[in-house]
């Protein structure tokens, strides 16, 4: 049984564990999550569910994007939020809600963050190191921040986006199991092309060049994953609002436990970001805030100074990051 | 025997300036050529440009057919290569890097057939690897990388080797060892073109050598006939000689 394997059933038992947790655990007491009453079931299946199998699923988007976006790049510090794509993807649902049409905002997530996708790896190809790499996600991330703003500027009724702005910040709470089938549908076709790129990322270790030389067909490679990367961080940002880091903080976990093997750390990272996120969201839920801390805010304050660690460590390394 | 290679009248720019004039080159199974002439000849261009990464004037052959039309796959069949500055991105394992040869044939490191493990296996005894096998890339010497690197070229298991100073930053008896590498891969039938800025060792080695300088060939054949003192200050720019020591070569530079 390899490292990879093992790691997986472990990650995925943990999620198992966690979200158990997550269905007994929260500010109001349950016996049993298995009660008859109608309160417990309403709580526990009608709320506490779709919430945390919409935290998983987006988790598990954000983690297995992120190492799929950091074997093309060949960059430990790509992932969704830093590089735009959630930011692009939270722009396309902006203007479908602002503008009227909101039963499209999952589509124009998708293909926000697809434009958002190509764009980084178009320009990011031949970056020299990490840092410029970061520096071009930064520069999209800030441009899609902008365009949000003026999205809500230009709206026909900006009293009613208030909430919307509230949803940029990223949260789970009170989804439905509709948010649950559509993160899902996406988070498979994501997943689907994602994985069919993996032999491509392997042989990316080599650099581009030598790739190409031991056979890799790196325009499908790179293809898949920016559509893959796509339909996953579309589909967790439709569903959850910007949440960032756990692209980052997934794979680098992941890494000390299975080795670098860019195809070998994919679905241990998607595990390892789902589980991460239901506890994340739990600890937000089980906070006694008087406002519930929203799981994007959370992941920032997390992730935030695991992000800056990596690259110092990187950098110290003699990396340019 | 049909080419492996073929280069006829080849032309090259990288940027603004020629970085090929006019460069044929045939060749065959079973031998082994060097390429030799001083940094910026044109030697990493030459070897780039038959596997296509290159844009060319004149005709390029991998076999029956421009390698610029064939796929990647295809392409990775008929020829390894091994750059300059071989990367390992990620640090992977020493015997997982080898298995990136084998990409060609279908197989990914961590799902290798029978006969891939067989190359594997091989290769990673050719280069003197075996203690090694699951390193990690960042955790062993510059040597051992570039020993691993070429593991990698020869799991491949492509009837052309075109290796870019494969014997560039090992000592004296790994050098020795890489030309012997080299020269069992002919005896099992397949060809060699590689660089190298050892004028010795080339000697030793190669069947043939093809001087080069600005992009041309300026002296070809076998290394006691192109490696004249004259074609030898043409390239280099200065008074040099090639003698025969025994079995085994020096080149001398005057000061």
């Amino acid at each position: 049984m390899s490292a990879s394997f093992r790691t997986s059933l472990a990650l995925a038992a943990l999620s198992i564990a966690a979200l158990a947790a997550a269905l007994w655990l929260g500010p109001t007491q349950i016996g049993s999550p298995f009660a008859s009453d109608d309160i417990t079931r309403t709580i526990v299946w009608d709320i506490r569910l779709p919430r945390a199998l919409t935290a998983w699923l987006a988790g598990a988007a954000l983690g297995l994007t992120g190492a799929a976006l950091q074997g093309l790049l060949r960059n430990p510090l790509a992932d969704s939020g830093v590089l735009g794509l959630s930011g692009f993807a939270a722009l396309g649902a902006v203007v479908a809600f602002a503008f009227g049409f909101a039963m499209f905002a999952p589509a124009m997530s998708v293909a926000f963050a697809l434009i958002a996708a190509l764009l980084i790896t178009t320009l990011g190809w031949a970056s020299r190191g990490p840092a410029s790499l970061v520096l071009i996600g930064v520069g999209l991330s800030s441009f899609a921040g902008g365009l949000i703003a003026l999205a809500l500027n230009l709206a026909p009724n900006p009293g009613a986006l208030a909430d919307l702005v509230n949803w940029t910040l990223g949260s789970v709470e009170g989804r439905s199991l509709e948010h649950v089938a559509l993160a899902a549908t996406l988070l498979v076709i994501g997943a689907a092309s994602i994985f069919a790129a993996a032999r491509g990322l392997q042989a990316l270790t080599l650099g581009e060049e030598a790739a190409v030389a031991v056979g890799a067909n790196l325009a499908n490679t790179r293809t898949l994953v920016v559509l893959g990367a796509a339909a996953c961080t579309g589909g967790a940002t439709a569903v959850a609002g910007i949440i960032g880091f756990v692209g980052i903080a997934a794979p680098h976990l992941v890494r000390a436990l299975v080795g670098h093997d860019p195809a070998r750390i994919l679905l241990p990272s998607a595990l390892a970001g789902g589980a991460l996120l239901v506890c994340a969201d739990l600890a937000v839920r089980l906070l006694p805030t008087d406002t519930e801390l929203k799981l994007g805010v959370a992941a920032a304050l997390i992730g935030g100074p695991v992000f800056a660690l990596i690259a110092a460590r990187l950098a110290s390394r003699g990396g340019d990051a | 025997m049909s080419g492996l290679l073929l280069l006829h009248n080849v032309s090259a720019d990288l940027g603004t300036s020629r970085a090929l004039e006019d460069v044929s080159l045939d060749v065959a199974t079973g031998e082994v050529i060097a390429l030799l002439g001083p940094n910026g000849a044109g030697k990493t261009t030459l070897l780039r440009a038959a596997l296509g990464f290159v844009a060319v004037t004149g005709e390029i052959k991998l076999g029956d057919a421009s390698p610029q039309t064939l796929s990647a796959r295809d392409r990775a069949r008929r020829a390894a290569y091994l750059p300059q500055r071989p990367q390992s991105i990620w640090p992977i394992s020493v015997e997982a890097l080898v298995a990136l040869g084998r990409f060609a044939h279908g197989a990914a490191p961590d799902r290798l057939g029978a006969q891939d493990q067989h190359a594997v296996n091989e290769a990673v005894e050719a280069c003197g690897l075996s203690a090694l096998r699951q390193r990690r890339m960042d955790e062993i010497s510059g040597g051992e990388k570039a020993r691993a690197h070429l593991a990698r070229a020869l799991a491949q298991h492509a009837p052309l080797l075109l290796l870019d100073e494969p014997t560039a930053g090992l000592d004296p008896a790994q050098a020795l060892g890489v030309a012997d590498i080299l020269r069992a891969q002919v005896e099992k039938g397949g060809s060699v073109v590689f660089s190298t800025h050892d004028i010795a060792l080339a000697a030793g080695v190669a069947d043939r050598v093809l001087l080069m300088k600005s992009g041309r060939i300026i002296a070809q054949g076998a290394p006691v006939d192109a490696l004249t003192p004259g074609a030898l200050h043409e390239a280099y720019g200065r008074p040099a000689r090639l003698e025969r020591i025994g079995g085994s070569f020096a080149a001398i530079f005057e000061r």
